[in-house]
């Protein structure tokens, strides 16, 4: 049996945790490789030449990257108030329809008003879907858990709905809107730096990635360096203080919902606005529960979820380019890693910390 | 009682337990003769509650012996020590509210995979029980639905339906009133009287006085002293138990209260299920005055500090603040402070602080509105920090160091961090909750006067401790509560200790 | 098609419908009342449905294919009770965990060795249950009128796995009612220091409690993929250990009532299937996706007080450590 919860010095607790659950969650996963009858050095190899072996290898990754720092973030956030939210997928999906509608309804506007609309509408459908969940466990105490997980479903019912009855494209045998129009979508990265004179190749990255880098600072800002922040990280930390010191408990967990659900539309924008250009079923594709991995791994941190979708950006795009290789060997290997890594880094983090405790020589185990 | 020849009931020897830093038991000896009630006394975090629960196999010690009638005995868990004899009444009792008297009585014991054979004879020697002590209570009730006393006269059958000859009971006044004590008390004596022996853990002296055959002193997780308490005194005791002569009084000049600050009219408090916790409040705080409140933990000393720090709102009557009535916007912990009415919280490491943000951090817990903290929505880290210096430096608070994360800090130095942020705006009005509990004795010297300067200053103080001596000590004038009601009120100067008690267990001013 | 007949065939497949979501709800039921959440059901009844699917497909034995579900699903039972109990970890987090784990291996694994997208080679003979006739079936659906059909359609004719998930939710009550483990279990998920101290291990009766859930999961997930289909296919479960989880909050944490719910939401399922592309008289197209949300959404507005209270069991969700 364990303990009381080890010490450990802020580096350790920070960087070597993290890294060391990771690599043993790898280790699994190196493991079911084998048991597959493949070899996993070299699907390793394959892996690594596939997300980072060239340029259209890296904007591919950083493509990937730019959904899981959206659906970490929006983790990570509601995280620091104490509040877990399962419900990306479902937050990002009403951004989906929020960006979709603004797109076909709006086309009339120039882009430079357009898009920044459609932005917007795409956070405020993830922060209304985050909201409602927050606003019942603020004033309903029934608690964001279960209702992020029953809001992911009826997001999902009610795509299906709008695609099949309302916004669907009549010529399409897929559930899916028509393509919106060209001035209604995000630059591709490629377009966008050749004025500058960087010839890149064509990939799906695009301009939502400098949207997620600006939300990575943002966020920094906002948990670590702003009043509000400073009351929500008290909220998470100790809901009791916070009334106790004057804070509305209420409205910090719908504003810490809001921001959250709002950081999971991001993944909409890029998906939607950036790459598929039209509203279709399933965009979300499990991004949103692989963010909760990534904000366990980056500790809530905007620098640590940086590297962590980082990380899950190489395991997809270049677990692409293994499947490819490797039929055996499919893109579901990164859910494995991933769950793997929510095990480790999250449930299991008192055995981690444990046993990086007993390998620096600091405490005893029982 | 005679020193029999037979073993003693219980013996431990060379008790020590450490947790993390804390050596919370550090070779520890005691003895209890069968048949007498053993009380052990000693300040919160003597380490009292630890030997106990060692006894009673909740954790295992990490040296010594235990001893039960002179056999040697391990007890790895409640279960051996169940099996040994041993029954523990602890001080937040271990009930299941949704489960039945009997439910609970026979848990663990059940007497058989199915459970209606076991449940019919556990009918019956309940009963039995309860005839042979005196111990009335319906077997098919809710237990969470019974009153506090009752719930504690589960406890006692559970442990007497176990079997038990040895009967550990942590603070177990704690909750109950002076005539429930008595009671208990009573019952106490008939169990010894029948052989059963009894430990009776408490910081309360009268209570050793009133009940025990012996005493057993313990301080900073040492066993002091062992006293037949016959051959003893409570200022001996208390003594022995703080390790020099306690200053009882505080020094204090005299003064006269100035005008009105606070003044609560027929406040009355509802709680969520609906239970009257306050009713009919008439208080009033005058500047420079310090107002005890008296009374046995749990009769609305703890919602009286809620509703004025806006932490609760009141159901019925009404708050003012210098003659003005404050309006139910106003009535919120952020409103208060900017109206002066500061709050030193009765538990500092639940309500008072984030035990895992940096001192410096908690220093702004409350205030980090302030525009002096930080440009516009941001909060500047080294104007935090260079706060946080000036006030350790003011308040002593050790080690002055305000990135160490505020768990790190022993409970003195915490309650210092609090009194620091709550005092040093000036107050109007302060509200403080057990100021010294849990607080070594160079820090509670220290909080005393801090407390009686502020007063000194003009501040009207409501002092809410469990700890009747330090009421009687710093106030100008004491109220006792009773049921949520204020039973009646004392200049402190005329105030004793019997007066008091029976002004909290309920028996009018008037009457007495 | 008269009237009694269409009844009986929804009610027939309302039945099949609620299997799983029965299966799964227990489950969930007894680890809850234990004190440990587990919002990991759905991974385990698909770990299960894969496991048994392959383990049938090869040995040609539909029991020893459930025997083996039930194993897949004990095994993940087990890691979600060693991060949860023993580890005191998140437990919301450990069952996201194990929802992902069980969605990304099955698919692997079942794409490694078959070779068909995930999917299990079809079931056929032995190594799918066959439904059962009780006695007189036939007879009573020529001969009595109403009760007849609806006997043969509705009580008769189902697999063992189903008759197995109805008689767990009598043997569910009465355990926890009428024995031992059942008023310690009952106990821990309230108050857990009432029962170390009382000398009973915590640790032991959510462990217990967890092993329970994993085998109610594991003839869920058998149901599915050997006996509702014949093989399994990748995410087949579906989201249906979310709607048990739904019905399991539903119940209030109570057997019987977990019977109703799930029988309310297979209804609910069965009648979405039957109205698909149906127009009714007066109400026109039936929007389908409006009645698969409605579990959902009757869930958040009961969880939110709107109608009734659901409370869960006090230390549920909560690691139990040793106050000091």
């Amino acid at each position: 049996m364990s303990a009381a919860p080890v010490e450990l010095p802020v580096w350790a607790d920070a960087g070597l945790v993290p890294l060391v659950s990771v690599t043993a969650a790898l280790l699994v996963a190196g493991l079911v490789v084998i048991g597959i009858g493949e070899n996993p050095l070299e699907a390793t190899a394959l892996l690594l030449r596939g997300a980072l072996g060239s340029g259209e290898a890296i904007g591919f990754t950083l493509y990937y990257a730019t959904n899981f720092i959206f659906t970490g973030l929006a983790v990570a956030v509601a995280y620091h108030a104490g509040l877990f939210n399962i419900g990306g997928e479902g937050q990002a999906t009403l951004a989906g329809i929020g960006a979709a509608l603004a797109c076909l309804w709006l086309a009339p506007l120039p882009g430079l008003l357009l898009v920044p609309l459609a932005i917007l509408a795409a956070a405020a459908g993830g922060a209304a879907w985050a909201l409602i969940p927050g606003w019942l466990q603020a004033t309903r105490g029934s608690h964001v858990v279960i209702t992020t997980i029953m809001f992911n479903f009826i997001a999902a019912t009610l795509i299906v709905y709008l695609l099949v009855e309302l916004i669907g494209n009549p010529g399409s045998m897929q559930p899916e809107t028509r393509e919106f129009a060209p001035h209604a979508v995000l630059t591709p990265m490629h377009r966008l730096l050749a004025p500058l004179g960087l010839v890149l190749p064509a990939t799906p990255l695009n301009s939502a990635f400098l949207l997620a880098l600006a939300s990575l600072c943002g966020v920094w800002l906002l948990i670590f360096r702003s009043r509000l922040g400073f009351a929500i990280r008290t909220l998470g930390a100790n809901p009791r203080a916070a009334s106790y010191a004057g804070l509305s408990v209420s409205r910090l967990t719908m504003v810490a919902m809001a921001v959250s659900g709002a950081l999971a539309g991001g993944l909409a924008v890029n998906e939607v606005m950036g790459v598929q250009h039209r509203l279709l079923l399933d965009f979300t594709a499990g991004y949103g529960f692989v963010g909760i991995a990534v904000a366990l791994m980056g500790r809530g941190h905007p620098v640590g979820v940086a590297l962590a979708a980082l990380l899950f950006g190489i395991l997809y795009q270049g677990g692409a380019e293994l499947a490819f290789d490797k039929p055996s060997i499919t893109r579901d290997m990164v859910v494995v890693i991933g769950g793997v890594i929510i095990l480790f880094a999250g449930a299991l983090d008192g055995l981690f910390r444990r046993l990086v405790a007993a390998g620096l020589g600091i405490g005893r185990a029982p | 009682m005679s020193e029999a020849a037979a073993a003693p009931a219980i013996e431990l020897i060379g008790i020590s337990k450490r947790f993390g830093p804390v050596q919370a038991n550090d070779g520890v000896s005691l003895q209890v003769a069968a048949g007498t009630v053993h009380g052990i006394v000693g300040e919160n975090g003597a380490g009292k509650s630890t030997l106990m629960s060692i006894l009673y196999g909740f954790y295992a010690a990490d040296a010594g012996t235990i001893r039960i009638a002179g056999r040697e005995v391990e007890i790895r868990s409640s279960g051996e020590a169940i099996a040994a004899g041993i029954g523990m009444v602890h001080q937040h009792f271990m009930l299941v509210e949704t489960l039945s008297v009997l439910d609970n009585i026979m848990l663990g014991v059940e007497g058989g995979a199915l459970l209606r054979g076991g449940m019919r004879r556990a009918r019956a020697e309940l009963a039995r029980l309860s005839g042979a002590y005196g111990l009335a209570i319906d077997p098919d009730a809710l237990v969470g639905e019974l009153p506090v006393g009752l719930q504690q006269r589960v406890e006692i059958l559970k442990a007497l339906y176990r079997g038990a000859d040895i009967l550990i009971l942590d603070e177990p006044t704690a909750v109950l009133t002076p005539p429930e004590a008595d009671q208990l008390f009573a019952l106490l004596r008939a169990l010894t009287a029948q052989g059963k022996t009894v430990i009776l853990i408490t910081h309360k002296l009268r209570e050793i006085m009133a009940v025990t055959d012996h005493v057993s002193v313990m301080r900073r997780g040492r066993m002091i002293a062992h006293l037949a308490t016959a051959a003893t005194s409570p200022a001996a005791l208390a003594e022995a138990m703080v390790g020099r002569r306690v200053l009882l009084r505080v020094e204090k000049p005299p003064r006269r209260p100035g005008p009105p600050v606070l003044a609560m009219q027929g406040v009355g408090l509802r709680d969520a299920r609906g239970v009257t916790r306050l009713s009919e409040i008439d208080l009033v705080l005058r500047a420079g005055e310090i107002v005890g409140v008296a009374g046995v933990a749990g009769n609305g000393q703890s919602e009286l500090l809620a509703v004025l720090a806006g932490l609760a709102q009141p159901s019925r009557g009404e708050i003012s603040l210098d003659g003005r009535v404050l309006g139910p916007a106003e009535r919120n912990p952020a409103a208060l402070r900017r109206l002066g009415v500061m709050h030193i919280p009765e538990d500092r490491q639940k309500d008072g602080l984030v035990t895992a943000f940096s001192a410096a951090e908690n220093c702004i817990l409350g205030y980090h509105d302030d525009a002096a903290f930080g440009p516009g929505p941001l909060l500047s880290p080294s104007r935090i920090r260079r706060h946080a210096r000036a006030a350790f430096a003011a308040y002593d608070v050790r080690p002055p160091d305000p990135e160490l994360k505020t768990a790190k800090f022993s409970g003195g130095n915490q309650q210092k961090i609090v009194l620091a942020r709550e005092i040093e705006r000036a107050p109007r009005v302060l509200l403080v909750g057990q100021p010294t509990r849990g607080v070594d004795i160079g820090a509670i010297e220290f909080i005393h006067r801090r407390l009686i300067a502020l007063r000194e200053a003009g501040v009207a103080i409501l002092l809410v401790s469990v700890e009747l001596d330090e009421v009687m000590a710093l106030s100008d004038r004491i109220i006792a509560l009773c049921g949520g009601r204020i039973t009646g009120e004392r200049a402190a100067a005329e105030a004793d200790e019997r007066d008091l008690g029976l002004l909290i267990a309920g028996v009018t001013g008037e009457a007495a | 098609m008269d009237w009694a007949q269409t009844l009986a065939v929804i009610l027939d497949s309302t039945i099949r419908l609620s299997v799983p979501l029965l299966c799964a709800a227990l489950a969930g039921l007894w680890s809850e009342r234990s004190g440990v959440v587990d919002i990991g059901l759905e991974g385990k009844m698909l770990m299960a449905a894969f496991a048994s699917a392959v383990i049938a497909h090869q040995s040609g034995s539909a029991w020893t294919g459930l025997g083996a579900g039930i194993l897949a699903a004990v095994a993940l039972s087990l890691v979600h009770g060693f991060a949860a109990i023993t580890w005191r970890g998140n437990q919301i987090v450990s069952g996201v965990a194990i929802n992902m784990l069980a969605a990304g291996l099955t698919i692997i694994l079942g794409n490694a060795w078959f070779g068909q997208g995930g999917r299990t080679p079809s079931l056929e003979g032995e190594a799918r249950f066959a439904d059962l006739a009780l006695p007189f079936a036939a007879w009573a659906r020529e001969t009595v009128p109403v009760l007849g059909p609806l006997y043969a359609e509705m009580v008769s004719g189902h697999a063992a796995p189903v008759y197995l998930a109805f008689a767990a939710v009598p043997a569910t009550a009465l355990v926890l009612r009428h024995t031992r483990f059942g008023l310690r279990l009952r106990a821990v998920g309230e108050n857990p220091a009432a029962v170390d101290t009382a000398g009973v291990s915590v640790a032991g009766l959510r462990y217990g409690a967890v092993i329970i859930c994993g085998v109610l999961c594991g003839l869920g997930g058998s149901y599915l993929a050997v006996s509702q289909s014949a093989g399994f296919l990748p995410h087949m479960t579906a989201g249906k250990g979310f709607i048990a989880l739904a019905a399991v909050i539903f119940a209030n944490w109570r057997p019987v009532p977990v019977l109703l719910a799930c029988l309310l939401f297979g209804l609910l399922d069965a009648v979405a299937i039957r109205l698909q592309g149906v127009s009714l008289p007066g109400i026109g197209l039936v929007p389908v996706q409006a009645i698969q949300a409605l579990p959902y959404l009757m869930t958040v507005i009961l969880l939110a007080g709107f109608i009734g209270r659901a409370t869960p069991p006090r230390a549920s969700g909560l690691p139990y450590v040793k106050e000091r």
